[in-house]
């Protein structure tokens, strides 16, 4: 080892504490720029594959991007849900496959998504283990969902309330989960995928009991509606024994959904049918997710370059700082400096020191950079998502 | 092997200026410099290193005239030819008495630190009375055993001049005469010439001879 590197070891060894702060401090000018860059990189990356697998999306006049955000990313901003009219809408206008979506309530914080099994084939979704949706009342879980509650094939997961102190609101629902999804990169890895009905009951459009007038429930029956009274127990969790006692009451064209997933047959199918959304006048709106995605990068973009410029005068300010610890280091060092003059050193040689000690100090800050950016890479897309949805 | 001719020095802020008209110290001779404070001993002790130069005059050690050389010849110099011992010790706090000795060979590219070296490292260290201490540092040595690394770092280029400045000052009496004695003995070892200023008198007696500095001519 040359004696610059030898002395300059020894000098940062020996103030550890010191030397620690300057490489923890230069770690940070140098992790926060690349991490967000990267975050943002994974964002716009996750953003723009998931629109562009999404050809277009039917849903409530309003915001064309939180439509797109709940339909996509299954977001917590809940557009103005749509009627299965919509959906049957372009079922009919035979230029499209339909696929429903309704994304409302919650289990164990992850959303819970109530579509049809077109879905898991559209997104081309596997499962790990267990086995898909065959019943109501069944949830499967996506991975990183499954990994988060500790949850797989066989277990009890139930939805979340609402809100605790309403008492009229629906009553959470166990389900019974019978597979975990593949890990996909995207946010179909957060969900609970039930099934369209299921979502239903959870929302309290369907419901089973036992029979009203067996049980003497009743508190009237009139032409059709039974009433009953509060002794009527509601069953939170579908089994074989209770589901047949489960049913729904309204007109099903009704029941809700946050968005229909349209994929046309080609593009003339898909001019078609954007045209026949056009009328201002219409409850619902077709959207194309890429452009409202490029929309919306445009918009990252712009805060991507605002963050550059902070992170370059933050970076500049703390490198002055940094060059400023430096300096003062030498200052208290003169007496050193002083003898190493008197014995002969030559001035290169002192410099040469002084680079020694800032190459040591970058290259620990770079190396400490690296194995945070290898701990937390593969965590940049869960962030990036996380950063989509909430 | 010192030699001083017709030397003026004046310091640049002016005020202080030391004449030396004549001054030959030969080979392997222990002159002490003597003389009230302030009478310029330092200052010879950095014209002869080369550390100052005069305005007029020549300072030669051994063949070289140091008062015109260069300054990346004179460190140069100094490194080969000059160890130095001063009053504060002036050791390197982050390295261990071992690395302190070795000191002369980190700061250079013209001396090589060869496991011959690091050997005559070691026999110094033991001849001093520092072979269990190497591993410490400073701050966990006492005064003395800090003065004797320093003495081994003069020592360790093998150096045919010693300049000790004040080596003895901030020593105990006891740890004055061990010093000393350490300092005689190897420089003899070396054959090396010792240039020590001191302010003490009681240890004149062991010197071949005392350089007087109220006998050369100095203003303010």
């Amino acid at each position: 080892m040359s004696g610059a590197f030898f002395l300059a070891l020894a000098y940062l060894r020996h103030n550890f504490g010191r030397t620690a702060v300057l490489v923890l401090a230069l770690a940070l000018i140098l992790f926060v720029p690349i991490a967000t860059r990267l975050v943002l990189e994974a964002a716009e990356e996750q953003l723009t594959a998931r629109a562009q697998s999404t050809p277009l999306m039917v849903g409530s006049r309003g915001s064309a991007l939180d439509l797109m955000m709940n339909g996509l990313y299954f977001s917590a901003d809940r557009p103005q849900p749509v009627t299965m009219t919509a959906t049957e809408a372009v079922w009919n206008s035979d230029l499209a496959i339909a696929i429903p979506i309704y994304v409302r309530f919650t289990a164990g914080q992850q959303p819970v998504v109530g579509t049809t099994l077109d879905y898991f084939d559209f997104r081309g979704l596997k499962l790990a283990e267990g086995r898909g949706l065959a019943t109501l009342g069944e949830a499967v879980l996506g991975a990183r969902a499954a990994q988060r509650l500790d949850l797989k094939s066989g277990d009890l997961l139930i939805t979340d309330p609402e809100n605790l102190f309403d008492l009229t609101g629906s009553y959470p629902l166990e389900m019974q989960i019978t597979g975990t999804l593949a890990p996909t990169g995207t946010a179909d890895d957060d969900a609970v995928f039930v099934d369209l009905n299921t979502a239903w009951v959870i929302e309290g459009l369907g419901h089973g009991h036992d029979d009203v007038i067996e049980q003497d429930m009743a508190v009237s029956v009139e032409a059709g509606n039974v009433t009953a009274n509060a002794a009527l127990t509601q069953f939170t969790r579908i089994t074989p024994q209770n589901i047949d006692s489960f049913h729904f009451h309204g007109a099903p064209q009704d029941y809700p959904v946050s968005a229909v997933i349209a994929i046309p047959w080609d593009g003339r199918a898909a001019a078609i049918l954007r045209g026949r959304y056009l009328a201002p006048e219409a409850p619902t709106q077709i959207v194309v997710p890429d452009q409202v995605v490029q929309g919306l990068l445009a918009t990252l973009f712009r805060i991507s370059r605002v963050l550059d410029a902070v992170f370059v005068v933050v970076g500049a300010a703390a490198l002055v700082a940094v060059a400023l610890a430096v300096y003062l280091s030498l200052k208290l060092r003169a007496d050193e400096v002083a003898t190493a003059t008197r014995l002969g050193c030559h001035r290169l040689a002192i410099g040469r020191m002084l680079l020694a000690e800032i190459f040591l100090v970058t290259l620990a800050a770079i190396a400490l950079v690296a194995l945070a950016l290898g701990a937390t890479f593969n965590r940049m897309g869960d962030l990036a998502i996380w950063l989509i949805t909430t | 092997m010192i030699s001083l001719r017709d030397l003026a020095f004046a310091h640049p802020g002016g005020g202080f200026r030391l004449e030396v008209p004549d001054l030959t110290v030969t080979k392997g001779e222990r002159v002490a410099v003597v003389g009230p404070s302030g009478t310029g001993k330092t200052t010879l002790l950095n014209l002869v290193a080369g550390l100052l130069i005069p305005q007029s005059g020549t300072v030669d050690v051994g063949d070289t005239c140091v008062s015109r050389l260069p300054d990346p010849a004179r460190r140069a110099f100094r490194i080969g030819t000059i160890g130095f011992v001063f009053q504060n010790f002036a050791l390197i706090d982050y390295l261990t008495a071992g690395e302190n000795i070795l000191y002369p060979y980190r700061i250079t590219n013209a001396l090589e630190l060869t496991a011959d070296v690091r050997v005559r490292a070691k026999n110094l260290a033991q001849a001093v009375g520092l072979a269990g201490k190497l591993a410490r540092k400073p701050a966990a040595l006492s005064q003395g055993e800090q003065q004797r690394v320093a003495i081994c770092r003069a020592l360790i280029t093998q150096p045919t001049l010693l300049l000790a400045d004040e080596a003895t000052g901030n020593l105990d009496p006891e740890n004055k005469d061990l010093i000393l004695d350490l300092l005689f003995e190897q420089a003899a070892a070396q054959n090396a010439t010792l240039l020590a200023v001191t302010h003490d008198h009681a240890l004149l007696d062991r010197f071949d001879r005392v350089i007087d500095f109220a006998n050369f001519r100095t203003s303010r």
